[in-house]
């Protein structure tokens, strides 16, 4: 049976019905990075642990990707079922800012300093049927939980 | 140490060359700065070289000739051109060699680059999911920058309409139709707020400078151009850059910020000394974000100096006087000795109907490219 699995373990809490993303904090400098990853970019050290950084955030900047990707592109599309999709990075509580596709895709619907929220959401179909997740981000739903 | 001068250019024109492969066109721009030089191949010491998708450069030696000179790869992605330079600015400093040449060249498929993650130290899923692209990056970085320093879109399209009236001007460049503002802006939006014609396309081409101790330079040209300082800087911890799936809290310099303070430490000569200058622009956004981050304003000026004019051939900041990327493509490993070529032409005086007139005598180039480094030259008559 088909099952639901994260595009690389360990990017965001999954399965879950509250997901969030995962970075890494420093233990030495206090740092937070995302992707997790067993080294500080800031101070050198090799001690990190993995941290939930939130799944709520602010646009920082975005744009939109009007074309399809060549590889390493990899999704169900075709060059004539592709959507313009937009990309931003957000602005997490720890001040760590992620890149990510955005589901609002025009100009007019996309404007700095906007909440967002995370999505996890289905993004491929694997060679073997399961549903390939990614994390995305949209605009906040008024007075959802934090 | 020794000072370090170019006394040869070579070019083959950036653009389309269908009969010619990447290191053909290499091999064309050093034959192109052999005579300029009064040299031949056999005279070259030492040669530094790269390309991205044209080929081993030492290869060059299979059509130039087997003469058992030292002859160095580089590959350093963008800042290639730049950082072959910067080795053979080295090697002459040193005093380990006199006389050497430095080529770069390059053949890439037509549309966007399509970079590995892997090659860059990043996981598959950040390119799989749409998130590697060069464009995506300048878009957003250029986005934000608007935002935080309130300038409007129509300076994008002003960038571009120079860089097309400047390749008009210059017989080698590969866009050499003038295109009004509002066309530009017009065009198919790509990365918003950048369309279609704010951004430069990878490209072929090739460039080579013959280099040499600046104490024998009068034997081999008249005109010799000094080579001040070369130097290529990386990223910081929390600076914003391309390939990179998030940012950190911190804020810190871009790396062109401090390879420029750097250059011009070493150099002795400041911004404000400058006469004509070449700045990395991959997209309109870019060269305005250059500006300042090479020093030559603030941030937030390069609205009204670009609005009136002065970063024009004829401005007190002359900026991409061949066009710059923008109406030559980028052919990444030839792109930087492309802008040095051009200092060299403006500071010969050999500019024709594009020279930047009373005498420029400083010139400055700069590279900026993934996953975040930055390349750049001072140099005098």
């Amino acid at each position: 049976m088909a099952e639901r699995v994260a595009i690389k373990e360990g990017l965001f809490t999954w399965p879950s019905d509250n997901p969030e993303l995962i970075g890494s904090r420093c233990q030495q400098c206090g740092e937070t990075a995302f992707p997790a990853q067993p080294d500080c970019r800031a101070c050198s050290s090799r001690e990190t642990h993995a941290v939930g950084i939130g799944n709520r955030g602010t646009l920082w900047t975005w744009t939109i990707q009007s074309f399809m990707p060549k590889t390493p592109y990899l999704s169900d599309e075709t060059p004539e079922s592709f959507r313009p999709y937009g990309v931003g990075y957000v602005e997490m509580p720890c001040g760590v800012r992620v890149e990510a596709r955005l589901h609002e895709n025009t100009p007019d619907a996309l404007e700095i300093g906007m909440e967002m929220e995370l999505v996890i959401e289905p993004f491929r179909t694997a060679d073997n049927g399961d549903q390939v997740m990614i994390f995305a981000f949209r605009r906040a739903t008024e007075g959802a939980p934090t | 140490m020794s000072e370090v001068a170019i006394i040869g250019i070579g070019l083959h024109p950036f653009g389309r060359t269908a009969d010619m492969n990447g290191m053909q066109q290499g091999a064309a721009a050093v034959r192109a700065a052999l005579p300029d030089a009064g040299l031949e191949w056999q005279d070259m010491q030492f040669a530094y070289g790269g390309s991205q998708d044209g080929g081993n450069a030492d290869s060059l030696v299979n059509e130039l000739g087997l003469t058992g000179l030292q002859f160095t790869n580089i590959w350093n992605g963008c800042a290639t051109g730049g950082s072959s330079l910067h080795a053979a600015y080295s090697a002459i400093k040193s005093g380990e060699y006199d006389i050497g040449a430095v080529v770069g060249f390059d053949k890439h498929p037509r549309g966007a680059f399509n970079p590995q993650p892997r090659e860059w130290g990043l996981e598959d899923w950040y390119g799989e999911t749409g998130l590697m692209l060069t464009t995506q990056f300048f878009a957003m970085k250029i986005q934000r920058y608007m935002h935080e320093h309130g300038i409007a879109r129509e300076v994008l399209a002003k960038v571009a309409e120079k860089a097309f009236h400047n390749g008009s001007l210059t017989p080698h460049a590969w866009r050499q139709t003038p295109m009004p503002a509002e066309e530009i802006a017009n065009s198919m939006m790509v990365s918003d707020p950048l369309t279609k014609y704010m951004f430069c396309s990878p490209a072929e081409g090739g460039a080579a400078l013959i280099v040499c101790n600046a104490d024998i330079a009068r034997r081999f040209t008249q005109k010799p151009i000094y080579l001040k300082a070369a130097v290529v800087r990386t990223r910081y911890y929390g600076s914003f850059e391309v390939f990179s799936p998030s940012q950190a809290p911190a804020v810190a310099q871009a790396p062109t910020v401090t390879a420029a303070r750097t250059a011009f430490e070493l150099s002795g000569i400041g911004p404000e000394d400058v006469d004509v200058l070449q700045l990395q622009d991959t997209e309109s956004g870019a060269e305005i974000m250059h500006m300042a981050e090479n020093g030559f304003c603030e941030h937030g000026e390069q609205a009204h100096l670009i609005m009136n004019g002065h970063t024009r051939i004829d401005g007190n900041m002359p900026i991409n006087t061949d066009g710059g990327c923008l109406a030559n493509g980028e052919p990444v490993g030839a792109s930087g000795l492309r802008q040095v070529y051009e200092i060299c032409v403006q500071l010969r005086g050999e500019g024709g109907a594009r020279q930047v007139p009373n005498d420029p005598k400083v010139g400055y180039t700069h590279v900026y490219g993934a996953p975040g480094l930055s390349g750049v030259t001072v140099l005098t008559t």
